[in-house]
């Protein structure tokens, strides 16, 4: 050991004996850095933690609106989607209801058009002929009674008409066309 | 250091290995400061730790006024730095041993033990300075006397007169026999050794690291003589090593101090079982 080490080993107190004025300087530089720290720093500094904390609050808050409300319209939207699908197949459905009367009624209005004129073409035919089975029956008659005439040498003509001979004939003949057919 | 006033380092320098001089090893004159002013021999004087302690808690509070003295909502870098060592002994210490609500009054007083432990204790390293303050007894034994006042004065807040002795004592009658014995150790054991091993914890692992630091650097200066040099290399690096270990130490003892603080003052708030 060098005679310093001895010499500061006999000086040394015991190390765990704490010295006064160390104490009273400890005491007064901890007391600086608290009274810095708890009076003003720390609270400073917490509030504005506070501050922010809320702050992202608020704004998770305002996300949260957001999103309801969107949330809401989404809703609506789909609403109004749903109710305008359901109306446009209500009034497809209609129009096919109205256009199958519709081509319902032209087809029986066809039908009875048609109809009406077979008809009248029926009709027509049916005056035509009797037309001209009248005027053949008379062309007839009197072809034969002039042929009669001619044969006999005379005129039959009045006779045959008031006789209504011809007449009779003809009847017969008809009849038998009919009864042979 | 103690012996020579006009040396200023912590050894004598013009002393090498093969000089025919012995190792001056480091010792509990490394402890001891010539008073930069005053009288060594009364009460009133002022040392390197005094100013070390004094431009240590200046350098806490500069740091934690340009931090927190215009907080902004949305944080600066020397801002967002303070919040973490803020919030870290907020949440990672008081938080966790006494719980939110009973521990946020308790919140300033733990911060400032643990920035200003962790300030004195980083003095050790800081160039020039390169002494740590809490390794002077005093200095941990202010800070735990604070903590032991509070804890006892909150005991009997708390428990009431006939509550904290039983806290103090550790009651519990389903002891039987063993109990007076068992009162005596426990009342021994709360309010006379847990405030001096308080102090001591951080004092003795302060004093300890310092010592080692000391050993290596001036074993690396001893020995740079001859082929000392190999040797001299190893010690420096040993110093480094020990340096880095030191900052470790630092931080763990500043923690440990205030984890003990808070686990002294959540006994003091819980019912005695």
């Amino acid at each position: 050991m060098s005679p310093l080490v001895q010499l500061a080993a006999e000086e040394a107190e015991n190390p765990l004996i704490p010295p006064i004025p160390e104490l009273v300087i400890g005491l007064i530089a901890f007391v600086i850095v608290f009274g810095f720290l708890a009076k003003k720093l720390l609270p400073n500094i917490n509030k504005v933690l506070e501050e922010r904390r809320e702050q992202i609050e608020g704004g998770i808050e305002k996300a949260e609106a957001a999103q309801t409300e969107a949330q809401s319209v989404l809703e609506q939207y789909k609403a109004q989607l749903a109710e305008a699908r359901h109306e446009a197949a209500r009034l497809r459905q209609e129009a096919q209801e109205q256009g199958a009367t519709l081509i319902a009624e032209m087809r029986a209005e066809g039908q009875r058009q048609r109809e009406e004129i077979v008809a009248a073409g029926h009709a027509q035919i049916e005056a035509d002929r009797k037309a001209a089975a009248s005027a053949l029956r008379q062309d007839v008659g009197k072809l034969a009674t002039e042929l009669a005439g001619k044969l006999v040498g005379e005129s039959l003509e009045d006779h045959a008409r008031q006789s209504r001979v011809i007449d009779r004939f003809l009847d017969e003949l008809e009849e038998k066309a009919e009864a042979s057919r | 250091m103690s012996a020579d006033p006009t040396q200023v380092l912590a050894f004598e320098t013009d002393c090498h290995l093969f000089d025919g001089c012995g190792f001056p090893a480091p010792g509990l004159h490394s402890f001891l400061f010539e008073p930069l002013f005053g009288d060594a021999d009364g009460n009133s004087y002022f040392n390197k730790t005094m100013l070390l302690a004094l431009l240590g808690s200046i350098i806490i509070v500069g740091f934690f006024w340009a931090a927190f003295a215009k907080p902004k909502v949305v944080p600066g870098k020397l801002q967002m730095v303070a919040e973490a060592g803020y919030d870290f002994v907020r949440r990672g210490v008081v938080y966790e041993t006494i719980g939110k609500k009973e521990g946020e009054k308790y919140v300033p007083l733990v911060v400032s033990l643990f920035f200003f432990v962790w300030m004195m204790n980083l003095w050790s390293i800081i160039p020039v300075a390169q002494f740590p303050v809490t390794a002077i007894i005093s200095y941990p034994a202010v800070l735990a006397g604070i903590v032991y006042i509070l804890w006892v004065s909150l005991t009997f807040k708390r428990q009431g007169f006939v509550g904290a002795w039983k806290n103090f004592t550790g009651y519990d009658k389903s002891l039987g026999a063993v109990l007076p014995l068992s009162m005596t150790i426990e009342l021994f054991s709360n309010l006379l050794v847990r405030p001096f091993t308080h102090a001591v914890r951080l004092f003795a692992n302060m004093f300890a690291g310092h010592t080692l630091l000391l050993l290596f650097t001036i074993a690396s200066w001893y020995m740079l003589n001859g082929i000392g040099i190999a040797y001299s290399a190893v010690s420096f690096v040993m110093v480094l090593v020990m340096t880095a270990f030191e900052l470790f130490i630092q931080a763990v003892q500043a923690y440990v101090f205030v984890l003990l603080t808070c686990s002294f003052i959540q006994g003091a708030l819980a019912e005695h079982h």
